[in-house]
């Protein structure tokens, strides 16, 4: 990939210093750690940490001009809920900037505008050519009155290209039940959370402060969605949802230890206007390929539902926390990657007893828009260890991913802060 | 420095789900009376049953998610509170400056038997070393919990 020409100004930048590394391209310089940040890669991929913010970094943009934005869960105590970074001379960054006195995990950006949402709202700034904000501690409220009760509160957004925004509203429970996540309540009738959670709504990208009456619930029965992303091949929305908890738990006469860590699958959605994917009367068992009752609505392991409810394009390990879903439409990578799908998994917590899983970047292969054929774990070893993996001690948790303009993928991980940036080398 | 250890177990009327006075540090010496063995080993039994899901097998709990159990102002305080968590479960408490999205739910259908011993687990695990819980003391924390 690199010139010689390059090479020698990488050579070059070195002596005379950091000033002429703008001169360069980003492609030209980047060079990954000699131990790949610890990460486990296929052959041919390289990785290095951009950054270590110490933050809990949510979500990340790379705009079209090259400028990065990571999205905290909370404030750094300078109050800046949105970092900025630039890369220096190696891919290695700094943080220059931080605004947006507020926490959450949506982040996303256009050439013309960062958005970013807190657990209620949804806001956007003006990004200058330079890919900078312009109005830091003025942006324009576009989404407004968004529920958070606390549980799945995170408010992840995407955008099509017909002016449109998605925002994720996740249902403030486990699986609706008359008392959430105690034993053996069940459900409550016609589930009210869905009015206003459990599922995506859809608003326009360019109105400001639009409530619920000014959007459209775009699907419902999705539990919580973390990860979404427009597919371009198929101008669809694909959605992954973190599937419910605790079915030994709740109902321990139905399912033992080991059936509760492997049910249900953790569940990848193609998603069309007015869609239902069943939550809270259903979940997805991946063994028996069925959609099933939930036990809350009357479902004992065994009953498959009759519903018309959506069924996943793919099902991945259950409890696994898929937190950031990204089509990859790089030229960087090779050609089985482009326009397939990378699922950043947070890792599991409610697998317990059993071994908790995930700590993972997957690959998702896709033909014409449509998943094709089974997953592989593109980056492991986020957590250190298989042990810290197995007791759900990681040291990093993935959450968010972004191409950069060279086509490497950029994760964060919202345990340690780090920012990692994937490279393919090969020549 | 401080005088803290008289302060122990007082029957105080605390509101629900009012942050315990911190007596971590007085809660850590020694307890006086041993802890009876047998409520060990039942209390473990109901963890495993009960907690380890959510709070984790060595109590650290999940990340912004599930408190932990290890050394909080909630496991090695006042008694009372901490029966009372167990009773009506909990929500939205931001616990020792962190906060936590999941909910606990109530525990009141077991037995103050139980809940003494599962308590008397958690207080003297994970790190923690505090006096045992008595069924007796949960029995009057959970009649004066009633309406
Ligand atoms: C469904 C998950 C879940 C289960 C099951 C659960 N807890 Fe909790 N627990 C939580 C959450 C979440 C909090 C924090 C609530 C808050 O911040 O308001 C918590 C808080 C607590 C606290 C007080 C705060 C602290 O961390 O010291 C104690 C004590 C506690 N739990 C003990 C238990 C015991 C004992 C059991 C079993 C009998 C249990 N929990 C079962 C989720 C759970």
């Amino acid at each position: 990939m690199k010139s010689a020409t390059s090479r020698y100004l990488l050579l070059s930048t070195a002596v005379i210093g950091s000033l002429s590394l703008f001169a360069l391209k980003n492609e030209d310089k980047i060079v990954a750690d000699a131990d790949n940040a610890g990460l486990k890669l296929p052959a041919g991929f390289g990785a290095l940490k951009v950054a270590d913010t110490g933050t809990r970094a949510r979500h990340i943009t790379v705009t079209p001009q090259g400028t990065i934005f990571v999205k905290l869960n909370r404030p750094t105590k300078e109050g800046q809920g949105i970092l900025q970074l630039r890369e220096g001379g190696t891919g290695k960054a700094s943080v220059v900037a931080g605004f947006g006195n507020y926490g959450g995990t949506g982040i996303y950006s256009t050439k013309d505008y960062l958005y970013a949402s807190s657990d209620e709202e949804v806001f956007r700034y003006k990004l200058n050519a330079k890919g900078e904000v312009t109005n830091p501690t003025q942006p324009e409220k576009v989404i407004t009155g968004l529920l958070n009760r606390q549980q799945h509160e995170s408010k992840s957004i995407t955008l099509d290209q017909a002016g449109n925004i998605y925002v994720n509203v996740g249902a403030y429970a486990n699986s609706c039940q008359v008392k959430d996540r105690q034993k053996g309540s069940m459900g409550r009738p016609n589930c009210p959370i869905l009015d206003s959670a459990g599922g995506i709504w859809q608003f326009r990208a360019d109105k400001l402060n639009q409530t619920y009456g000014d959007g459209t619930r775009y699907a419902t029965g999705l539990r919580n969605v973390v990860g979404l992303d427009w597919n371009a091949q198929s101008n669809q929305l694909f959605v992954m949802q973190h599937g419910r908890d605790q079915l030994h738990d709740n109902f321990p006469e139905l399912y033992d230890t080991k059936e509760s860590a492997e049910l249900p699958a953790e569940c990848l959605y193609a998603l069309n206007k007015g869609d239902n994917a069943g939550w809270p009367y259903t979940y997805f068992d991946p063994a028996k390929n069925k959609i099933m009752v939930s036990p809350e609505y009357g479902g004992d392991g065994k009953k498959v539902s009759t519903g018309s409810y959506l069924a996943p394009a793919m099902a991945y390990p259950a409890h696994t926390a898929p937190n950031a879903l990204l089509f990859y439409t790089g030229t960087m990578f090779p050609e089985k990657y482009r326009n397939g799908a990378f699922i950043a998994f947070h890792g599991s917590w409610n697998r317990a007893p059993e071994p908790q899983k995930g700590y993972y970047v997957v690959f998702q292969p896709f033909k014409n828009g449509k998943p094709s054929g089974p997953y592989e774990v593109f980056a492991d070893n986020f957590a250190g260890t298989p042990e810290k993996a197995n007791a759900g001690r990681p040291d990093h948790k993935p959450c968010g991913l972004a191409q950069g303009t060279d086509g490497s993928l950029y994760v964060t991980d919202d345990k340690a802060g780090s920012i990692y940036r994937i490279v393919y080398a090969k020549k | 420095m401080f005088v803290l250890g008289a302060l122990a177990w007082a029957a105080t009327p605390a509101a629900a789900q009012k942050k315990p006075v911190s007596k971590a540090r007085s809660a850590a010496k020694p307890a006086a009376a041993a802890i009876p063995a047998a409520s060990l080993a039942l209390g473990k039994t109901l963890y495993v049953q009960n907690c380890l899901s959510c709070h984790q097998a060595d109590g650290g709990g999940v990340d912004r998610i599930n408190a932990p159990l290890t050394k909080t102002t909630w496991v090695l305080g006042d008694k009372a509170p901490l029966v009372k968590v167990l009773l009506n479960g909990m929500q939205g408490v931001e616990i020792d400056g962190e906060r936590y999205a999941n909910v606990m739910p109530a525990f009141d259908y077991l037995t103050d038997q139980q809940l003494a011993d599962v308590l008397t687990y958690v207080r003297n695990s994970f790190g923690n070393k505090a006096s045992a819980v008595k069924a007796t003391e949960v029995k009057a924390v959970r009649a004066a919990n009633k309406k």
